[in-house]
């Protein structure tokens, strides 16, 4: 199927271990290079009351040594292999990946499956993975303007619950706290095979590297999948707000949050909704850029976007949010009625063709950069067929989002008017600011 | 809840009968494929570099324009002509523009330092011409709307703002400072009430004096044809031309070792070291070997200074060492962001490790590790369009090439442990190294103090 012009659909193969690990190939010569990755099936919505940061915490110990790798090894091996590699925690998977030179494959997924069979877990690398993960925090939340905003700071006012109201970096307290007992049950609970993804992406040989998957992977004990839980809640039944003072920032700023269609399971219209985003705020000739920064100049900047982490990153219930900074000048009430008036517009006029057409196109033209990258390609896959069960969706999202039509996006942006909202005010607390 | 769960131990999770098993060897690796490469000097001055690399359907386009200035206020002109150079022409509005672009999934974006006015962008390949009309009507007849000049300037103060608050900016506005003075290296960030003072004439005055294409630089990466790429942009851009040349910023002096400064920042939690010695730049025969000393130090995640701040202390998220290029000089940058009550400990670490690595040089192991990560993360970053394109920018600043590009991994083959000691000891000497230290003088001051090497705000 030639779904986006001039790329053919790729060669995707997927298949399921006998200790249920599902695995994604993609083969892809151009370069010499290969992608690996592995997803487990558990994020900071997870994590148990008490224990906020601990899937994040937990993902820097699975670097930490294994069965047949001291600690440091895991870093030296995929570098002095000529590898790059991370993790990063998502509100409902985990990844783990690299990207090495195609000569690195085997050892990669040696790698991947020594943590995935045997991590060690100990007091004294848990100990050094706190402090570690407190100075991430301080780096990225507590010693900068607009630290969390607004993917800390904005879930508790819009949810209620526990799993999607939490903070996912974790309080320095439940951090403190965290223990090897928890870590053992928490691997043994969700770091199954069967509760994982692992994609190989570009310069591989499909027959070679089954074999090789086989080799590594084969004997990780089988461990039965953890029932999926559900993190629904209610939708809002009122317009919330909050307000949150930030000693470093320079100027207020607000973030608008709104529940979304199911992503999943409402894929359509989840889809209006990304539409819709990119109609509002991509670019300066869209409808919030245009009007909220330039005619009125009412912010310095905005932002529309599905998902705090962008789109097809979570299950439901997911969030549409909206950012601002704007100048102390300008009442927040001035920036919501514009945000609203834009919204009615849209809901009462769907959007024109051109609007449509530059969204697709955009969408199109990230695609293929993004397929170019190793690294985004080999996590898209993997992630599509964690959340979806379809990799291959990658490349069907342009026709899909071409096939989103102006009345979708304008229902879309009258659902968002009619729902419950929550907003969430940055107010400049200090002495900082004036500097 | 699982019956398995939580029945095992840590201690049991973490072996298996078979034991411990061996690290598979790696296998053979395959050579990248050559480039197909235009590199030519177009009648008005611009050197064109256009690679094919057809991997997706798209093209990065990267051009660079010298953009020195010595005037108090041209950092802050700078700033205001990146803001606006894409916010109308004669024939087309901020709003048109932008719509053009994204119909051939396109995007241009603007950037200025001290250094250089940077336009950046992509497109579907089938609409390089656009991207390229749209660049050149730019580039010739950007009208710097009073309006738009105006808005612009009021956005700028307010991020400006906004800027000043990060403590990343503020720890390199100071180390700017303390290496070069008030040369204008330095200014890479204007004063906001600078920026409140720029008018559209100003703008204009600067475009025709500066945005020059003789000395800049276009490269082109993508699905394209490279000879006959150059023709699409010498047609497109006929009517860009000058006989002056863009201007070079001036250069940097060396920079000699001495106390780091305490930059008070009063509340903060934790504070930024920054310490610089001076390098040598990528056409030094010695460049290479001092690329992977760097390494070893503190340039990649298996590295000493890592590995001892980070993974055995906990002092850190962040350590790292790597070179920054200014004109033909190069300098070595060592930072890291540590929680106010390890600071002084920090960098009595950091201390010791520069000084361990001229003394006791990187082992084979070690050299082996960052040769092979040197090279290999050289194929990963250029194994994309707009990582390649971004690297043949870097270096065509530099007057090299995409062939010094593609003999590098046989220089890094080729460095010998010798050489790599050698570079060691002369580069990384404590006593090189100047810099700064950015915290709450509170909190970190009695530390620093009792360290020594810290001057007090």
């Amino acid at each position: 199927m030639d779904t986006v012009a001039g790329m053919a659909a790729p060669e995707i193969h997927r298949y399921v271990t006998d200790n249920g690990l599902r695995v994604v190939l993609a083969p892809d010569t151009t370069s010499p290079v290969v992608g690996v990755s592995v997803h487990y099936d558990v994020g900071f919505r997870s994590e148990p009351e008490g224990r906020t940061g601990f899937a994040h915490l937990f993902e820097h110990l699975m670097f930490q040594g294994s069965e047949s790798l001291e600690k440091l090894a895991h870093f030296r091996h995929i570098q002095g292999s000529g590898g790059t590699f991370n993790g990063s925690t998502h509100p409902d998977y985990t990844d783990y990946f690299e990207v090495l030179p195609s000569a690195a494959l085997e050892r990669a997924l040696f790698l991947e499956a020594d943590r995935m069979r045997a991590p060690k877990l100990t007091e004294e690398n848990l100990a050094n993975q706190i402090d570690v993960v407190k100075e991430e925090i301080r780096l990225n939340v507590l010693n900068r303007p607009y630290g969390g905003f607004p993917w800390i700071l904005l879930p508790p006012v819009l949810y209620d619950t526990f799993p999607n109201a939490h903070n996912g970096y974790g309080d320095f307290v439940d951090l403190e706290q965290a223990s090897v007992e928890d870590c053992a049950e928490f691997f043994d609970t969700y770091y199954t095979p069967a509760n994982a993804v692992l994609t190989v992406a570009g310069d591989l040989d499909i027959e070679r590297t089954t074999a090789l998957i086989d080799k590594h992977f084969g004997d990780v004990p089988v461990r039965p999948a953890p029932q999926r839980r559900s993190f629904a809640e209610p939708l809002p039944t009122e317009d919330r707000h909050d307000t949150h003072q930030d000693p470093h920032a320079p100027l207020p700023a607000l973030a608008v949050g709104y529940r979304m269609p199911d992503p999943i399971n409402e894929l359509d219209g989840y889809l209006a909704n990304i539409v819709l985003a990119s109609v509002l705020a991509d670019g300066d000739g869209s409808r919030l850029q245009q009007r909220l920064v330039h005619a009125d100049a009412l912010v310095s900047d905005i932002s529309a976007g599905a998902g705090l982490f962008g789109p097809f990153e979570a299950r439901d219930p997911d969030t549409f949010a909206v950012t601002a900074i704007h100048p102390a000048e300008v009442s927040e009430q001035r920036v919501l009625a514009a945000l609203d008036d834009e919204l009615d517009t849209l809901a009462a006029t769907p959007p024109n063709d051109e609007e449509l057409a530059k969204v697709t196109a955009r969408w199109t033209a990230n695609l293929h950069a993004e397929h170019d990258r190793l690294v985004s390609r080999t996590l898209g896959y993997g992630s599509l067929e964690l959340l979806y069960g379809q990799p291959e969706l990658l490349f069907e999202l342009p026709a899909r989002i071409a096939s989103v039509t102006a009345d979708d996006v304008s229902a879309a942006a009258k659902a968002l008017r009619e729902g419950s909202r929550a907003v969430l005010t940055v107010e400049p607390s200090a002495q900082e600011g004036a500097q | 809840m699982t019956v398995n769960a939580g029945n095992r131990s840590a201690d049991e999770i973490g072996r298996t009968p078979q034991g411990p098993r061996p690290l598979p060897e790696l296998g053979e690796q395959r050579k990248v494929a050559d480039l197909a490469v235009a590199d030519t000097e177009l009648s008005n001055g611009l050197r064109v570099l256009a690679v094919r690399k057809a991997s997706v359907p798209t093209v990065e386009l990267r051009m660079r324009i010298p953009f020195g200035g010595t005037d108090p206020m041209h950092s802050a002109r700078a700033e205001v002509l990146a803001e606006t150079l894409l916010t109308g022409t004669a024939t087309r509005d901020r709003v048109a523009i932008d719509t053009e672009l994204a119909l051939i999934g396109g995007e241009l974006g603007t950037a200025v330092d001290p250094e250089r006015l940077v336009v950046s962008g992509s497109a579907l390949s089938s609409g390089l011409p656009t991207l390229l009309d749209v660049l050149a009507d730019a580039l010739t007849g950007a009208t710097y709307a009073d309006a738009e000049v105006a808005r612009e300037r009021d956005r700028l103060v307010e991020r400006l703002a906004v800027a000043r608050t990060q403590p990343g900016v503020i720890a390199r506005e100071a180390l700017q400072r303390r290496r070069y003075g008030d040369h204008p290296a330095t200014r890479e960030v204007p004063q906001a009430e600078d920026v409140a003072q720029v008018t559209p004439e100003d703008v204009r005055a600067l475009h025709q004096a500066s945005v020059l294409p003789r000395g800049s630089v276009l490269v082109l990466v993508g699905d394209i044809d490279p000879d006959a790429v150059v023709g699409q942009v010498e047609g497109a851009l006929r009517g860009w031309s000058a006989g002056a040349s863009a201007t070079p910023l001036a250069e940097v002096p060396d920079i000699t070792g001495g106390d780091l400064h305490l930059i008070a920042r009063p509340g903060s939690v934790q504070s930024q070291l920054r310490l610089s010695a001076q390098a040598i730049g990528r056409t030094d025969p010695r460049y290479a070997a001092l690329q992977l000393a760097n390494l070893a130090f503190g340039g990649y995640f298996s590295s000493r200074l890592v590995e001892n701040i980070r993974e055995d202390k906990g002092y850190t998220y962040g350590a790292q060492s790597s070179f920054d290029f200014t004109g033909q000089a190069a300098t070595l940058i060592v930072s890291a962001d540590t929680a106010s009550e390890v600071t002084a400990a920090a960098l009595l670490e950091t201390r010791y490790e520069l000084g361990r690595l001229g003394l006791v040089s990187p082992t084979d192991a070690e050299l082996e590790s960052v040769r092979q990560y040197a090279i290999g993360s050289l194929l990963i970053s250029t194994s994309s369009q707009g990582g390649l394109a971004s690297q043949l920018a870097a270096l065509a600043n530099a007057g090299l090439d995409a062939d010094w590009l593609a003999k590098h991994p046989d220089r890094l083959a080729d460095v010998t442990a010798d050489q790599v000691a050698d570079a060691a000891l002369e580069f990384f000497a404590p006593t090189k190294f100047t810099g700064v230290v950015v915290g709450d003088p509170d909190v970190v001051g009695t530390g620093l103090a009792a360290l020594g090497g810290v001057v007090a705000p």
